[in-house]
């Protein structure tokens, strides 16, 4: 999986004269081309991918964003949009002769607007500065991606992002109302409305997740809720990981939907507690976190109905937070269940494929069943709530073979995923990392059909061309791979 | 004495197919019907009637994963029932305006009923599909899991198409539990002091499921567990509505009193919080204000330049020509986007061609 490709080549003449095109359109600070200033922009949140993009833009205004945009489709150039770069898949890795185009300086909240609920935020913005600035109006924006002190929502919205609270309030593309678009012609289009719908197709829908392939996203509009008056979480701990998922069920049959309903397994426990002190128990094989959200009331009713069920499903300790101070230790284990077990491995590797919750105990089986095959250790950390595995398969790319070993495994996992009736990305988008895998999910037709829908934004593919949808030609090739027991047979290619 | 139950499931996507290529090849443009509930809507389109009313029944329900799979042809009503049965629902509460309303008319045509602004829209709760597409192809999008962000949301973009991208095949949708309680809250307001309510109620933390004003009556509907229902009739207060179900059926249904005009009926679309627009004729305000619907003899040029210089938009819902405009017209660029799309599945124009816009 890793590309490194950072070796200075000479501009060719056409090159140059791109970069001096870019430099009369831009501010001086707005064109980084030394190698130095390059480096940041190398890699996103998956940096065993890395290569040095021919020039970064830095624009300020979307009347930039439209003249570069307009500049690269005269000269034919591709374009990678980028965020706050930490995409998980790849999506952002630049190209060696393309534009990396960072949205970094679109840094302003445009309006805050609690009477219609929603915010209007340049794609820089932070997720969670979009609640920090609605707090005092008591509303909050609600995805909440692990990464939201960090991510933006332009990124956000480009890969669909989802969080812990996505079974009660949804993903990204349930949590905006418009956005601005730059074309690959460098056109500026209003996608969606202020309203709640719009007329035409539902062309935000496609925009979400769509990881820079279709425009340049420039302003977005999201949906505000009123913050829940209270919020609190149940942690239950399980002697066994089959008896946990059998518990997530038990609590939807019971018609509650939590705010969150997080699982996690005995080494993703302890790495979480080492890093967090967040009082899980570490002797228990699994622990649910479940919170709970509404009126005072309402959320005590639900506590007690919550450890009834977790009581009966077998749960060996049932806990709520005392105050709100424990309730965000619970939560901070589990938010930094990934840099935790990134202490107790030299290398991780984070699998993100989403499953029927019913196939849970059959899919941890097998996982386990591999992981002592491959004598690669597994923490498993999970959605419940909706089906979100995040299987983190930890390995040390040091030693020759390993990482290999763990794409192969990983690459198992996702296959399972598909087999039982899931998909190989749950919410971290396929980007350049599980292009591959696309072609075991979707059939030759299907990945046409979504060319097609590629080139009725961009027909020329210059928005980030290669990522997210693999050619015809790309399956056929990792078909054959296939028949040979995955291995990789020209492994001196470029994977694109 | 019970009449033995008559399983009408069947599987037609073989003969959908076959006809859809017959059409390709015949160069046939095809109107995908279903029960007709919402033929009324939109554009009339030409075209020889491919009927999905026979490709029908549940193909997959599992309560516990909150996840149902139909075909197309299913009657909307047997679903609702199915999930009645289990405590469950469609979170959307789709109209359905007419007794034989089939799950793929009311997924193409996009339509939800008066919990959308709190509980998300019929493209909210669309998670995956099976379609034909222009090609003669049998394609799948989406799937039956909450999340999933493999390849374009193609399923989401089917909804509100009126088939004019594909015939929709099989529909995965996200359902949830029915809320354990509810209650419809009545308060005497004049339309901007209506307006003022709905608006601030968004921004408290109120277990708000519809909210709805005509003729001086604000409507507030309430729902969640006991407890959260009481604490919310106790801050809110207002009167209790007997019989609230089918006040709220009518206005689901457009069956109430206000429907009965013969006017044309507008559906009007602007930020919630916006004041009365100064248009005359008769209002039902729903979806907490941001769904308005108009009677209206006023020109729609008129009606159109008020709305859209509220920021919102407006369209021709019922008594209207249907060979005329239907739809807000959209912005050049947008639209060669759309044809683009249109033309990406259904290079032929085989599907409900000009049922949406002239040209798409």
């Amino acid at each position: 999986m890793t590309v490194t490709k950072t070796e200075i080549i000479p501009l060719t003449p056409s090159q140059e004269g791109l970069i001096k095109s870019l430099r009369d359109l831009l501010p001086a600070t707005a064109v980084l081309t030394d190698p130095e200033d390059l480096r940041p922009f190398e890699c996103d949140g998956l940096s065993v991918y890395r290569r040095l993009p021919l020039v970064v833009v830095l624009p300020e205004t979307i009347a930039q964003v439209q003249a570069i945009m307009r500049l690269c489709h005269k000269l034919q150039i591709p374009v990678v949009a980028r965020g706050a770069g930490t995409g998980l898949s790849g999506g952002a890795l630049p190209l060696g002769d393309g534009v990396l185009l960072s949205l970094a300086r679109f840094k302003k909240i445009l309006n805050i607007d609690p009477h219609n609920a929603m915010a209007t935020v340049q794609p820089g913005v932070r997720n969670l500065a979009i609640s920090e600035a609605a707090a005092v109006h008591g509303m909050y924006y609600a995805p909440d991606p692990s990464s939201q002190i960090a991510c933006t929502i332009g990124g956000n919205v480009a890969e669909n992002s989802g969080g812990v609270h996505c079974l009660k309030y949804g993903l990204t593309v349930h949590n905006i109302l418009m956005l601005k678009i730059v074309t690959a012609e460098g056109e500026l289009l209003t996608i969606g409305a202020e309203t709640l719908d719009s007329p035409g197709y539902d062309l935000l829908a496609l925009m979400s997740g769509s990881e820079g392939m279709l425009g340049i996203i420039v302003e977005v509009t999201v949906k505000l809720l009123a913050k829940p008056e209270r919020a609190q979480v149940v942690l239950a701990a399980f002697d066994d990981v089959e008896k946990a998922g059998e518990a997530v069920g038990a609590i939807i049959a019971a018609g509650i939907i939590p705010a969150g309903l997080e699982m996690m397994d005995r080494l993703a426990i302890q790495a979480a507690e080492d890093f967090a002190h967040a009082g899980y128990p570490r002797d228990a094989e699994a622990i649910l976190l479940c919170e709970l959200d509404g009126s005072n009331a309402e959320v005590s009713e639900y506590i007690l109905a919550v450890r009834e069920v977790l009581n009966r499903s077998g749960a060996t300790e049932v806990r709520t937070a005392a105050d709100e101070a424990e309730r965000h230790l619970f939560w901070k284990g589990r938010k930094s269940a990934f840099p935790a077990v990134g202490r107790i491995s030299p290398d991780y590797y984070c699998m993100d494929g989403t499953i029927p919750r019913r196939h849970l105990p059959r899919v941890l089986r097998q996982i386990s069943q591999w992981s002592a095959e491959y004598g690669l250790p597994v923490a498993n950390v999970f959605h419940a709530g909706d089906g979100n595995l995040h299987p983190l398969i930890l390995f040390d790319a040091n030693k020759p073979g390993e990482l290999a070993r763990t794409e192969e495994f990983g690459q198992r996992i996702l296959q399972l995923c598909v087999e039982v009736g899931g998909t190989i990305t749950g919410e971290h988008g396929v980007g350049m990392e599980k292009i591959d895998q696309m072609c075991i999910q979707f059939k030759s037709a299907e990945l046409t059909q979504f060319h097609a829908v590629k080139a009725a934004f961009d027909p020329q593919g210059l928005l980030n061309p290669g990522k997210a949808v693999p050619t015809l030609h790309r399956c056929a090739e990792f078909g054959a791979m296939h028949v040979h027991h995955g291995e990789v047979k020209h492994p001196e290619l470029e994977r694109f | 004495m019970v009449a033995p139950k008559i399983n009408l499931d069947k599987d037609m996507s073989a003969a959908l197919q076959q006809k859809v290529q017959d059409a390709i090849t015949q160069n046939t443009p095809l109107n995908i019907c279903g029960s007709g509930s919402k033929h009324f809507l939109g554009r009339s389109t030409q075209g020889e009637c491919l009927s999905l009313v026979e490709h029908r029944g549940i193909i997959e329900y599992d309560p516990r994963e909150l996840v149902l799979t139909a075909r197309a042809g299913t009657p909307l009503a047997g679903i609702e029932a199915e999930l009645a049965n289990a405590g469950q629902m469609l979170t959307f509460e789709p109209p359905h305006f007419g007794a034989a309303a089939t799950l793929g008319g009311t997924i193409a045509c996009g339509l939800s009923g008066p919990r959308r602004p709190y509980a998300g829209a019929a493209r909210d709760a669309v998670l995956g599909c099976k379609i034909i597409n222009g090609q003669g192809e049998i394609l799948s999008f989406g799937g039956q899991v909450m999340k999933n962000v493999a390849g374009y949301d193609v399923s989401r973009l089917m909804v509100g198409a009126y088939g004019t991208l594909g015939v929709l095949l099989e529909i995965s949708l996200k359902v949830l539990p029915r809320p354990a309680a509810s209650l419809t809250l009545m308060h005497e307001h004049s339309t901007d002091e209506s307006i003022r309510y709905m608006s601030h109620l968004l921004t408290q933390p109120m277990p708000v499921d519809a909210a709805c004003h005509q003729d001086g009556h604000t409507f507030i509907r309430i729902a969640g567990s006991e407890q959260a229902v009481k604490h919310a009739q106790k801050q809110m207060g207002g009167e209790p509505v007997n019989d609230a179900s089918a006040f709220w059926q009518s206005v689901r249904e457009q069956q109430h009193t206000f429907f009965s005009s013969l006017k044309p009926l507008y559906r009007v679309m602007v930020k919630p919080a916006t004041p009365a627009l100064n248009i005359s004729g008769n209002w039902l305000l729903d979806w907490g204000g941001a769904q308005r619907w108009l009677l209206s003899d006023e020109p729609l040029s008129v009606i159109r330049e008020r709305v859209n210089a509220a920021g919102g938009h407006v369209n021709l819902y019922r008594n209207h020509a249907q060979s005329g405009e239907f739809f807000s017209p959209l912005p050049g660029p947008l639209f060669d986007i759309h044809q683009r799309l249109k033309l990406s599945f259904d290079p032929h124009r085989i599907f409900n061609p000009d049922r949406t816009y002239s040209g798409l």
